[in-house]
């Protein structure tokens, strides 16, 4: 029995909770989302099919999903969290084994409407648990090194599995995303210095260890590397991408040349244009205006998770809050830094722009448990 | 009730503090995102705009069409036909066998065809258009045409590929067109970016090669949008190119033709020249080859038999062979004696038919010898002794300082590859590329234009028109270049005087018109064409004492290629010179009978305008001449006016 079971009286019930939605941020993801309509009708040389059409639906369900969710009290889900977790593993383990056993790798299970990638939902349930765990830890015992050990587990374990497949965005925003939970629950912060020196440490040792007898990567790991640190080394191979991306990026100058003017990805120089690589069309077409409005858009997200955080009195409302916060942030910060040629090309989608089925309905998941647990706030009496 | 108030203020509390200093990171990751995106986009937009451009824009290039070539009176002697030919472009088309077999329905293909068409199909992408079926009638591209409905993917197209409509007659002079290859283009400093056009095709021969910058022209270009496989999206925008410039030859081609037709199978040139101001009007190689056959890429059968002919069809007999000019020389050491002073034109020279210098016997070619001679005599039955005796009086350097002047020895500049400079040889010359002392008997030697010295058909005939006309008329091929006359400063008058060359002059007409003249039986007897000439006949190989001991052999007795070589020099007319032709013949043996008869037939040629008329030969010649004459292939030469023919 928790603190917010016993100030449940307080709470909304039945219809009324849609008054008590946070609408401003349901606003902010429309808008995010309605900048993706946009920019799929574009690539697709002014089309709605083959991509902007199917977002559409896969927007409006999600949209539902995420107000059944919401409505659903935040208690209910933390109860879920572990199994939620556990079910994600499961999944995981599935993926794995059917990739085994059927056609090469699979990252997907097909429901149907839409394919689901495990992976994708690991990364909230990742959270969840985390945020139950510490809702569940008393504050003393949290840095105390047995009970670092146990989320420290709960975290490497998906990623592993994840690492397998292989997917290292992903493996890389359950990290952080599950790290973030651990930081703002209050695990003593030498825990992450230590982590991060080992990091630096390790990184440093990959790079000086090249040409030695005992160096820690392959040759062509290596070649990768030296890709994404000068793309130009390598313009038509694997430098091409982020070469190509770079170009489309900054030819969109201040204003950009216009909506499905963008020539880069009109005339299909930009890979991957409807995906991981949109928001290159998006600034190609509507320049440094354009792409700083979207960025905007997602720090205005980011302050509203965090401020509701902050108000949150409940432990687990706060923390999950939070870690779906970050792992929002992580999305649209690795995309961009990737397209902009700041980090390796690893595969992570613009979250709400970027066409796929799986983070779109798993971001509104995530984001209906941010509104249940704003809805589901403790409230002082009055 | 595990929590309790001062609990919940406490994690509050944390989640506070942790959570700020979370966001200020997220914060600040966004304002490098922010600050990265505004370096990019502002500062360094116009460069990444200009990849982009250069990503999206290719610049293609539009082949000019080439100059034409004409004769003197307009005839196109170069032209630029219509190919017709007809391009598949794979992914309209369908499947590929069944496009081809609907092809061959209207355009014969054979399988080696089929097989050639697919496989270059199959090999590019599937947008580029490719040829697969070149040179077409017109009447197989229109049906073509006419049933493009059934024939998806299939189209007709014209480009330009160039003819000589009359091929052999003028294969040496204009020569021939032929892809860019890579020995080309290593040649050059800074190659024309036309000639990286595929199949682009340049000059590699004649007047073709020569004049390859004027004929050219300028490439036009078009900028196309491709997108990054490089399908042409849409053409931005087109610059045309220059056409290359017209060029007009000097050549009539009515005498040409008929040169060649005279020349027949011999391996033989002939050149005729205005005396006045030097105008090629025809210069013959024989036996000529099809240039054409070069455009459309020959055969290496044809090729090898081309090669492999010991007449040599593929060379410019006229402008590049150069042979001992034998008598005709003869004019050149009578003149440099006559200026020297050496000897007057009525003094006397006695021929016993040899003479001993250094040892040696040098013989006239009559072995009786002429008795006393004087210069017109000495022409007239080419005494060789009379010339050992001047030359040897007037001395090797003055004889090649005269040749010199009178055009031998020098390259004449004409364009045309390889022209011969041809050989006037004197003391420093021997001692510099032999290393060893002049001698009296090579003085001799070419005093009859033997030994070294070495002239080609156009110097003898520029030699010719010299001594005709008295000026240093200069050999002229080209009349003008799109339209520009390309005219050649006025001949100066040689310094040379004037009783000289008319003494000359009479001797040359002594050779064609007394009757012991070595030309007499090819005189003219139309009083307003007679010609003055001189024949010559020089020998490929030395005569021993032994042969001689036992009397020369009668050249139809020596295998060919050791048979004299036959020459003939002469201007017309007469009182009033026009024209200078010079005949050789290689190993034709002697001059007055292999090459005069030519030489007159082709002088009259050119002085009538027509096939001469029967009434200016002798009449005892007149039913074999008509013979000869029926027997000639000639083309029709109706004359076409000046600036209509143009394509």
């Amino acid at each position: 029995m928790s603190y917010l079971e016993y100030q449940q009286k307080t709470v909304p019930t039945g219809w009324r909770k849609v008054l008590h939605l946070n609408w401003a941020l349901i606003l902010l993801l429309a808008a995010v989302a309605s900048v993706g309509f946009m920019m799929l009708f574009s690539v697709a040389g002014g089309s709605l099919r083959p991509w902007a059409d199917p977002q559409i639906k896969r927007f409006i369900m999600g949209m539902g999903l995420m107000f059944f969710i919401a409505f659903v009290p935040i208690w209910f889900w933390r109860n879920m969290a572990a199994v939620a977790f556990g079910g994600s593993i499961l999944l995981l383990l599935a993926v794995e084994f059917f990739g085994a056993v059927g056609m090469g790798a699979q990252r997907w299970i097909d429901l149907g409407f839409m394919r689901l990638q495990p992976s994708e939902l690991t990364k909230i349930t990742v959270v969840m648990i985390l945020a139950a765990y510490y809702d569940w830890l008393p504050m003393e015992k949290v840095s105390r090194p047995l009970y670092v050990l146990i989320p420290a587990v709960l975290i490497l374990l998906p990623t592993g599995l994840v690492l397998t497949q292989p997917d290292l965005g992903t493996a890389l925003l359950l990290m952080i995303g599950g790290a973030t939970v651990m930081f703002v629950a209050g695990v003593h912060w030498l825990y992450f210095a230590v982590v991060i020196a080992m990091g630096v440490g390790l990184i440093a040792g990959v790079f000086l260890s090249r040409g030695t007898p005992w160096q820690l990567l392959q040759d062509y790991q290596y070649r990768r590397i030296d890709t994404f640190l000068d793309p130009s080394s390598d313009p038509l191979g694997a430098g091409y991408h982020i070469t190509q991306s770079k170009i489309a990026l900054g030819s969109g100058g201040w204003t950009g040349r216009g909506f499905m003017q963008g020539t880069q990805s009109r005339l299909n120089f930009l890979p991957e244009k409807h995906t991981d690589f949109i928001f290159t069309t998006l600034a190609e077409e509507f320049g440094f205006i354009g792409g700083f409005s979207l960025l905007v858009l997602y720090g205005l997200i980011i302050l509203f998770c965090l401020g509701a955080a902050i108000r949150n009195k409940d432990r687990f409302s706060s923390l999950l809050t939070v870690g779906i916060g970050m792992t929002f942030f992580l999305f649209f910060a690795l995309n961009m830094s990737m397209v902009m040629g700041l980090a390796p090309v690893v595969g992570v989608p613009l979250p709400l722009v970027s066409y796929g089925g799986s983070a779109m309905l798993v971001l509104l998941v995530a984001f209906g448990l941010i509104q249940s647990a704003y809805v589901h706030r403790p409230r002082s009496k009055t | 009730m595990r929590y309790t108030p001062k609990d919940i203020e406490a994690s509050s509390r944390k989640i506070t503090r942790r959570g700020l200093i979370l966001g200020g990171v997220q914060v600040g990751f966004m304002s490098v995102l922010a600050l990265r995106m505004r370096h990019m986009q502002v500062d360094q937009a116009d460069q990444y705009r200009l990849l982009a451009e250069e990503n999206r824009i290719n610049l293609r290039l539009l082949p000019p069409s080439r100059g034409l070539i004409f004769d003197r009176n307009g005839r196109p002697l170069a032209t630029n036909e219509q190919n017709y030919r007809i391009v598949v472009v794979r992914e309209d088309a369908g499947d590929v066998d069944e496009a081809l077999a609907r092809i061959a329905h209207f355009v014969p293909m054979s399988d080696d065809d089929m097989e050639r068409a697919k496989r270059e199909i199959l090999r590019r992408s599937p947008f580029v258009p490719v040829t697969i079926a070149d040179r077409l009638t017109w009447d197989e591209v229109a049906e073509v045409a006419v049933n493009a409905p059934a024939l998806p993917g299939v189209t007709p197209e014209v480009g330009q590929s160039r003819a000589y409509p009359l091929s052999e007659d003028f294969a040496h002079i204009i020569g021939y067109v032929g892809p860019v290859s890579d020995y080309d283009l290593s040649k050059l400093e800074d190659p024309d970016p036309l000639l990286q056009i595929p199949r682009f095709q340049i000059g590699k021969n004649g007047v073709e090669a020569r004049l390859e910058e004027q004929l050219r022209g300028s490439a036009g270009t078009k900028r196309i949008e491709v997108n990054a496989v490089g399908r042409v999206i849409r053409e931005l925008d087109r610059t045309p190119g220059q056409a290359g410039a017209n060029v007009q030859l000097t050549i009539d081609h009515g005498l040409q033709n008929f040169m060649r037709a005279r020349l027949g199978a011999e391996s033989a040139g002939a050149v005729v020249m205005d005396v006045k101001n030097g105008d090629l009007l025809g210069i013959a190689s024989a036996p000529s080859f099809d240039p054409n056959k070069f455009v459309r890429g020959i055969s290496v059968a044809d090729y090898r038999e081309l090669t492999e002919n010991p007449y040599r069809p593929l060379a410019n007999k006229t402008v590049q062979g150069t042979y001992p000019p034998g008598s005709t020389f003869k004019m050149v050491t009578a003149l440099a004696a006559l200026e020297d002073g050496v000897i007057s034109p009525d003094e006397t020279v006695y021929c016993p038919g040899f003479v001993e210098k250094g040892g040696r016997r040098f013989h006239c070619w009559r072995r009786g010898g002429h008795g006393n001679v004087d210069l017109v005599k000495s022409l007239e039955q080419s005494c060789d002794v009379y010339y050992y005796d001047i030359a040897e009086r007037v001395g090797i350097d003055k004889i090649a300082a005269m040749a010199r002047r009178l055009g031998l020895g020098e390259r004449h500049d004409i364009p045309l590859p390889a022209v011969a400079s041809g050989l006037a040889p004197d003391k420093a010359w021997k001692r510099d590329t032999r290393g060893a002392d002049w001698v009296v008997g090579d003085t001799l030697n070419a005093s009859i234009g033997q030994g070294f010295v070495l002239a080609s058909p156009l110097q003898i005939a520029v030699m010719t028109a010299r001594i005709a006309s008295g000026r240093a008329v200069a050999p002229r091929l080209v009349k003008s270049i799109d339209g520009i006359e390309q005219a050649a400063a006025p001949a100066e008058a040689l310094d040379i005087s004037p009783t000289s060359l008319e003494h000359i002059r009479q001797g040359m007409f002594a050779v064609s018109n007394n009757r012991r003249g070595t030309a007499y039986r090819t005189r003219v007897v139309d009083d307003a064409m007679r010609l003055a000439g001189k024949t010559g006949t020089s020998q490929v190989r030395n005569i021993t004492a032994a042969e001689r001991a036992q009397g020369v052999f009668r050249n139809e007795d020596l295998p060919w290629e050791r048979r004299d070589h036959a020459l003939f020099v002469a201007f017309a007319p007469y009182d009033a010179p026009e024209i200078a032709v010079s005949v050789v013949v290689e190993h034709g043996g002697g001059g007055s009978t292999a090459a005069a008869p030519i030489a007159r037939d082709i002088a009259l040629r050119a002085l009538y305008g027509e096939v001469p008329p029967l009434s200016a030969y002798p009449s005892d010649q007149r039913g074999q001449i008509q013979a000869l004459f029926r027997d000639l292939p000639l083309i029709d030469v109706t004359p076409t006016p000046t600036g209509r023919t143009r394509a």
